[in-house]
């Protein structure tokens, strides 16, 4: 059994934020405390969420634009989806033989999961998280024609805007910044209003617009 | 193998055709009828709270399990064919309903001429303007024959609509170029979103004609012919890849499946994976199917009547896995089954950036408004370099994040950082798409076959596809794609970019999940699969439904006419053939 390893976020970093915690019950932070959130991993090692939290922080930054993937919790979201049935590929088609070298119209026809890639890939990025920002850029850049940031790029934007059940969009912040009110159950009065300015109502979480909801994130079947 | 009691009919698939189908002929005959699906029970009762973009829009969670089954693709017969190994160009639904349960809703009928495509283009332009190897073929019946039955699909699901020609006369502010209709839309058109709108205006000012698009998601409360009462859209804006929360959108589980609830001598079985049509042996009549059900035993079901309702893919999969028929051998020219494989052509052919921001999270998956003007032959093209065309959508069908985030103007050059997060953040409520759906002629290099060396699950072949645009396509693609940009600079767009148009046929890019062809119906059994009622040409107690069964694609998206069709052959099934079991055709 592997050892239990944790994501530690400052609170800080995340006050006052609605946080979804392993069990899925909702609780707040209050900001200006020195308690850290704690968090269990269900992939990651914790020196390899590190990195990916250090790596998605410079694809999707807090800056003064507003906050980014720390804040939301995009590492979190990743580890999840990665212990989950899409990490080891679960639905996809996985039978031999696989063609290397073929056209991008075709799709990707490699046999490394997601798991598999991730794991490579972190290990090029070692000591990552100790780097400046403009180093972690410069090696960034680096990586950016490979398939493991290609998913990490992705991921991190799933990790920014996916329902908070999942572990990213932590508080909505990623809603927030984009003015997405998340599954608004009706627009009726509105769709055909508010021609040409922003009409932005408050977002609501999938647990928040419907109570009654049997919903249960996809990264938890087994 | 365990055999099972006889039964009259029994229908493999249960999307939108196959129960229909078993609605129609359960109700109006008394046979008693079973419905095979593979994938899990499906009910209205299953979606509310399920509004989760990343399960269901990203994840895919409604789609048949890749894991179990694919198809392979590839360009021209000299390549070797790769497997999709996660989905690309289009979504099969899985589970009761189909990807009747997921759809947008968009509900146009065919133009007339589709139905005689090439007697029609031959008599216009002479066959010498016919693309060298195309395939193209007639119906075996007309528009005009159709219409009833386009008239009684859209009274069963409530279409939102404004007709634009009603026996005859034209109604501004419909669809001038349509065919024929014989009475207006059931319930009025959907309301309008601001992005459709200024497509709309634009579209006017540039002297096209605009009009909204038909909608399976209903503008006010309806109640159909069969009794079955469905409340008004919200406008959520999950439609496309979800079960409707509220039944608004037509589906065939809130529609047809509480018909069927009712009925005794109608049951389906889900998990049930039909493998193998069996057929008695002079190869004349089909005596049933062997399926494996839900606890892996494989099963042979007996039946009078046996239904294809399993859509393109799994319709010809059966067939060639059967052996009914001759599969298709694009060298010779000979077989029928497999042949003239056509998607659709859709393309984003302009995306709109604008100043303001358009508030796009609101709205329907038939939300929008639509231009036809340069649509199947309503224009000229005797100087023109290809054949037919196809119509701008502009729609509203709600705007997701994940999927929509990172969409930019060529002017920004980052793709990620602090630049990029600040010109998506800027850019994310002020984008907006106008697609074009234009018709995929039928080529005889275009076709589908079983896989040499892939399998499935069960050991069985996978599907192969031989899928390519032609010159006619691109040509297309080429031509409307400057005149979307023109709309979009009318529309008062900041920023334009362009389709980069069509090259080879690209897998992994979805487009759309409307494939035709492999089981095709015409007038003569030596191009076509089943005729023109879906009767089988060798086996008469064999149908096939579905867009298995359409010769070419048409640019307009396919769900109303398979259910037109459908109705005209269980019409035709309960008036002719249960009277004497023949050939209809």
């Amino acid at each position: 059994m592997r050892r239990r390893e944790f994501l530690i976020l400052s609170a800080t970093s995340v006050g006052g934020m609605l946080v979804y915690s392993l069990d899925r019950k909702p609780f707040r932070l209050f900001a200006q405390t020195d308690k850290s959130l704690r968090i269990p991993l269900r992939f990651f090692t914790q020196p390899e969420a590190l990195i990916v939290a250090a790596a998605a922080s410079r694809i999707f930054p807090n800056d003064e634009t507003g906050p980014g993937a720390q804040e939301a919790g995009v590492a979190v979201y990743i580890d999840r989806q990665l212990a989950g049935p899409w990490g080891r590929d679960r639905y996809r088609y996985t039978q031999e033989p696989f063609e290397e070298n073929t056209p991008a119209e075709f799709g990707y026809q490699g046999k490394a999961t997601p798991r598999q890639v991730y794991r490579e890939g972190l290990k090029d990025l070692q000591g990552f998280d100790q780097l400046s920002p403009g180093q972690q850029d410069n090696k960034l850049r680096q990586i950016e024609n490979t398939l493991f940031f290609s998913l990490l790029r992705r991921n991190t934007i799933e990790g920014m805007f996916c329902d908070p059940v999942h572990g990213g969009n932590i508080d909505m912040v990623g809603w927030q910044l984009i003015g997405y009110p998340g599954p608004r159950m009706s627009n009726y009065g509105d769709v055909d209003k508010h021609f040409g300015e922003a009409f932005r109502p408050k977002p609501v979480s999938l647990r928040e617009a419907s109570e009654d909801s049997n919903f249960r994130p996809s990264e938890d079947e087994e | 193998m365990k055999t099972l009691p006889a039964v009259d009919a029994i229908i493999v698939g249960g999307g939108w055709t196959g129960l229909l189908m078993a609605k129609e002929l359960g109700s109006r005959s008394g046979l008693s009828v079973v419905v095979l699906e593979r994938g899990k029970h499906r009910e209205p009762a299953d979606y509310p709270g399920t509004m989760d973009e990343l399960d269901y829009a990203v994840r895919l969670h409604m789609m048949q399990d890749l894991s179990l089954e694919t198809v392979t693709v590839r360009h021209d017969s000299t390549q070797r064919a790769l497997p999709m190994r996660q989905y690309g160009s289009f979504l099969p639904g899985s589970g009761v309903g189909g990807a009747g349960e997921h759809w947008n809703g968009i509900t146009p009928r065919f133009l007339p001429d589709c139905f005689e495509l090439l007697s029609r283009t031959v008599e216009k332009y002479g066959a010498k303007r016919l693309p060298a190897d195309h395939s193209i073929q007639d119906w075996g019946v007309t528009y005009d024959e159709m219409e009833p039955y386009y008239t009684r699909a859209e009274r069963m699901l409530g279409i939102s609509g404004k007709a634009g020609n009603i026996r005859g006369q034209k109604i501004e502010g419909g669809n001038v170029f349509e065919g024929w209709r014989s009475a207006e839309y059931p319930t009025p058109p959907t309301k309008i979103p601001y992005f459709s709108s200024l497509f709309s205006d634009a579209a006017k000012r540039l002297g096209y004609h605009p009009y909204p698009s038909p909608a399976a998601n209903l503008s006010e409360a309806y109640t159909n012919p069969d009794g079955i009462s469905r409340p008004p859209c919200f406008y959520c804006g999950f439609c496309e890849r979800f079960g409707c929360m509220v039944g608004a959108k037509a589906q065939p589980t809130n529609t047809l499946l509480p018909l069927i609830e009712k009925r005794k001598n109608i049951s389906v079985r889900s998990g049930a994976t039909v493998r193998r049509v069996i057929y008695a042996g002079n190869g004349k009549r089909a005596r049933g199917v062997t399926y494996v059900d839900n606890k892996g035993e494989e099963v042979f079901q007996p039946a009078e009547l046996v239904f294809l309702a399993s859509w393109t893919l799994n319709n010809t999969r059966l067939l060639l896995l059967s052996g009914i028929g001759e599969p298709y051998n694009p060298q010779s020219g000979k077989g029928t089954v497999g042949r003239n494989l056509t998607h659709q052509v859709l393309i984003g052919a302009a995306t709109v950036f604008f100043e303001k921001p358009l508030n796009r999270f609101m709205g329907s998956g038939a939300a929008g408004v639509c231009v036809s003007d340069f649509d199947g032959d309503v224009f000229d093209h005797s100087e023109l370099p290809f054949l037919r065309g196809g119509h701008f959508l502009a729609m509203s069908m709600g705007y997701r994040p994940i999927a929509n985030f990172g969409i930019l103007p060529p002017s920004v050059k980052a793709g990620w950082g602090s630049d990029w997060k600040k010109a998506a953040l800027e850019y994310y409520d002020r984008t907006g798409f106008i697609g074009f759906s234009g018709e995929h002629l039928a080529y005889k290099s275009n076709y589908m076959d079983l896989d040499p060396t892939y399998k499935d699950r069960w050991g069985d072949p996978l599907l192969r596809f031989t899928i390519n645009w032609g010159d006619n396509e691109r040509k297309i693609a080429e031509f409307v794609t400057p005149k979307a940009v023109e709309l979009a600079r009318a529309m008062g767009a900041k920023e334009v970019s362009s389709s980069p148009g069509l090259k080879n046929y690209d897998a992994n890019r979805y487009q759309s999940t409307h494939l035709q062809g492999g089981t095709i119906m015409g007038n003569s059994p030596d191009r076509s699969v089943v005729n023109p009622y879906g009767q089988h040409w060798q086996v008469p107690n064999l149908f096939v439904l579905g867009a298995s069964t359409i010769p070419q694609n048409a640019s307009a998206h396919p769900t109303l006419t398979i259910l037109a069709l459908t109705y005209r052959t269980a019409d035709t099934i309960v008036s002719r053939y249960l009277k004497s079991p023949s050939p209809l055709a």
